[in-house]
């Protein structure tokens, strides 16, 4: 089956449903006018930039070139994550943080994917790498982000019980329990429900991209498992490094609370 | 028995007083001067320099829940963690909890309430019971008994007198002259951060 190719009209075609929701949004004033205008213009010129770089990248064949897109990647998805925080933590821990996590767990997951599963020949190919890291990273950003939020207003939230049971003579991992727990439920959510729902309510867009480019859909879903997957492990890993490493921060070795390490809110 | 030396932080300019064995100190001065910063870095919840001993013993030396559990703060709005009053002791406290409780003026079986049917002033006595059923070697209160009757501070108080009587020392923010006079030999004064002896 070949791919039916899209016009310009027809992507202004389907523009007009956000029309709607902005119509909608005006009337009811529900304020969201703005930031859908605003999401919907981004959305379609990162989509067009990264169209061209990566025609660019695949022409190129560059191992350099690769590992630097993926880098851009990694530190656009931290500041992403970072701007997602309601309280931030002072410094460059803000942002340092949540990019670490998410840069580490989607490295060793992609490498895992790489060197086993796919096996693109180069093993760094970039029709492989890019996007798959785009998946990954995608999902690592919202975990992170959601854990990293709910901890810290969890901390603000429970101070009170928090410190009553420092002043008692409890641990910390013990009065902080609960809030990170609470933590890391909220990260992993998504990607649990995402798991869950798949293939009876939502149809992946990898794999229905696959499908509608000619794949068997066979072979369109044990990509869309693999990747299910690779999601899973490396939003796993992102959401607990990040979760305990803003845990540890929120403490110091005397065992104390330290929200004078969080930002005021703005 | 508890001593500091030049204890001090952001708000603290440096201060030196000693509280011994049996003894309750009482600390006054206008609202925003730094008593309460003045005992949370005591109880080593806010980071402070300077030295801090019990019976001679660098605090620095135990961990910090030792430390907490041997010199207790109890802050003015009190903290719970649990939905019920008796998931906030341990099981082996509890036998101990039920007498304190009542002493208080609060039925026994207040111990299996929720918490969240508990008034300010019941919260704040069920607190310090449970802080003084792990026998700390120093109690630190910050205001015990801001949100309560006559009645009721009278009983806290009589509460406090038995603990100093078996050892423990005190240290109580309070507002009252009439309760420092009720309780403390001595009294610390606190003033936009300075710290003396009155």
């Amino acid at each position: 089956m070949p791919l039916i190719p899209l016009h310009y009209t027809d992507l202004a075609l389907a523009a007009l449903l956000l029309l709607v929701n902005g119509g909608l949004s005006v009337r009811l004033s529900l304020g969201l006018e703005r930031s859908l205008a605003i999401a919907a213009v981004r959305m379609v010129v990162q989509l067009s930039l990264v169209g061209l770089v990566l025609k660019q990248l695949f022409a190129l064949e560059s191992p350099w070139l690769t590992l630097a897109a993926a880098l851009v990647m990694v530190l656009f998805a931290g500041q992403e994550a970072m701007a997602r925080q309601e309280r931030r933590l002072v410094g460059w821990w803000a942002y340092g943080l949540g990019t670490g996590a998410m840069g580490f767990a989607a490295l060793v997951v992609m490498m895992l994917a790489l060197t086993t599963a796919i096996q693109p020949d180069p093993w760094w190919d970039a029709r492989y790498a890019i996007p798959l890291l785009g998946m990954v990273l995608g999902n690592a950003m919202s975990g992170v982000s959601l854990s990293l939020n709910t901890l810290t207003a969890g901390a603000v939230r429970e101070r009170a019980a928090i410190e009553a049971q420092l002043a008692l003579g409890r641990t910390l991992w013990v009065a902080l329990r609960p809030v990170l727990r609470h933590a890391l439920r909220t990260g992993l959510m998504p990607t649990i429900n995402g798991m869950a729902a798949t293939g009876l309510v939502a149809l992946p867009g990898m794999m229905t991209g696959q499908i509608l480019s000619g794949v068997d859909p066979a072979e369109a879903v044990k990509y869309q498992i693999l990747i299910m997957f690779l999601i899973a492990g490396a939003t796993g890993l992102g959401v607990l490094i990040a979760t305990l490493a803003a845990a540890r921060r929120l403490s110091d070795a005397r065992q104390r609370l330290r929200l004078d390490r969080l930002a005021l809110r703005e | 028995m508890l001593t500091v030396r030049d204890l001090s932080n952001r708000v603290l300019q440096p201060a030196c007083f000693r509280v011994d064995a049996g003894e309750c100190v009482a600390v006054q001065g206008p609202s925003g001067a730094g008593k309460s910063v003045l005992l949370r870095a005591v109880a080593d919840l806010d980071p402070a320099a300077g030295e801090v001993r019990l019976d001679g013993a660098l605090r620095e030396e135990m961990t910090a829940p030792e430390w907490r559990r041997r010199v207790t703060y109890l802050a003015a709005e009190s903290g719970w963690w649990s939905d019920r009053v008796a998931d906030h002791f341990s099981p082996a406290d509890t036998p101990r909890a039920a007498p304190l409780v009542e002493a208080l003026g609060l039925p026994g079986e207040a111990l299996g309430w929720p918490v969240s049917r508990l008034s300010t002033g019941e919260r704040q006595r069920l607190a310090l019971v449970r802080a003084l059923v792990q026998e700390p070697r120093v109690l630190l209160l910050d205001e015990p008994t801001g949100a309560l009757d006559l009645d009721a501070t009278h009983r806290v108080e009589g509460l406090l007198r038995d603990a100093l009587a078996r050892g423990m020392g005190v240290l109580i923010v309070t507002h009252s002259p009439d309760q420092a006079d009720r309780l403390a030999k001595r009294r610390l004064r606190v003033e936009a951060g300075r710290v003396r002896e009155a």
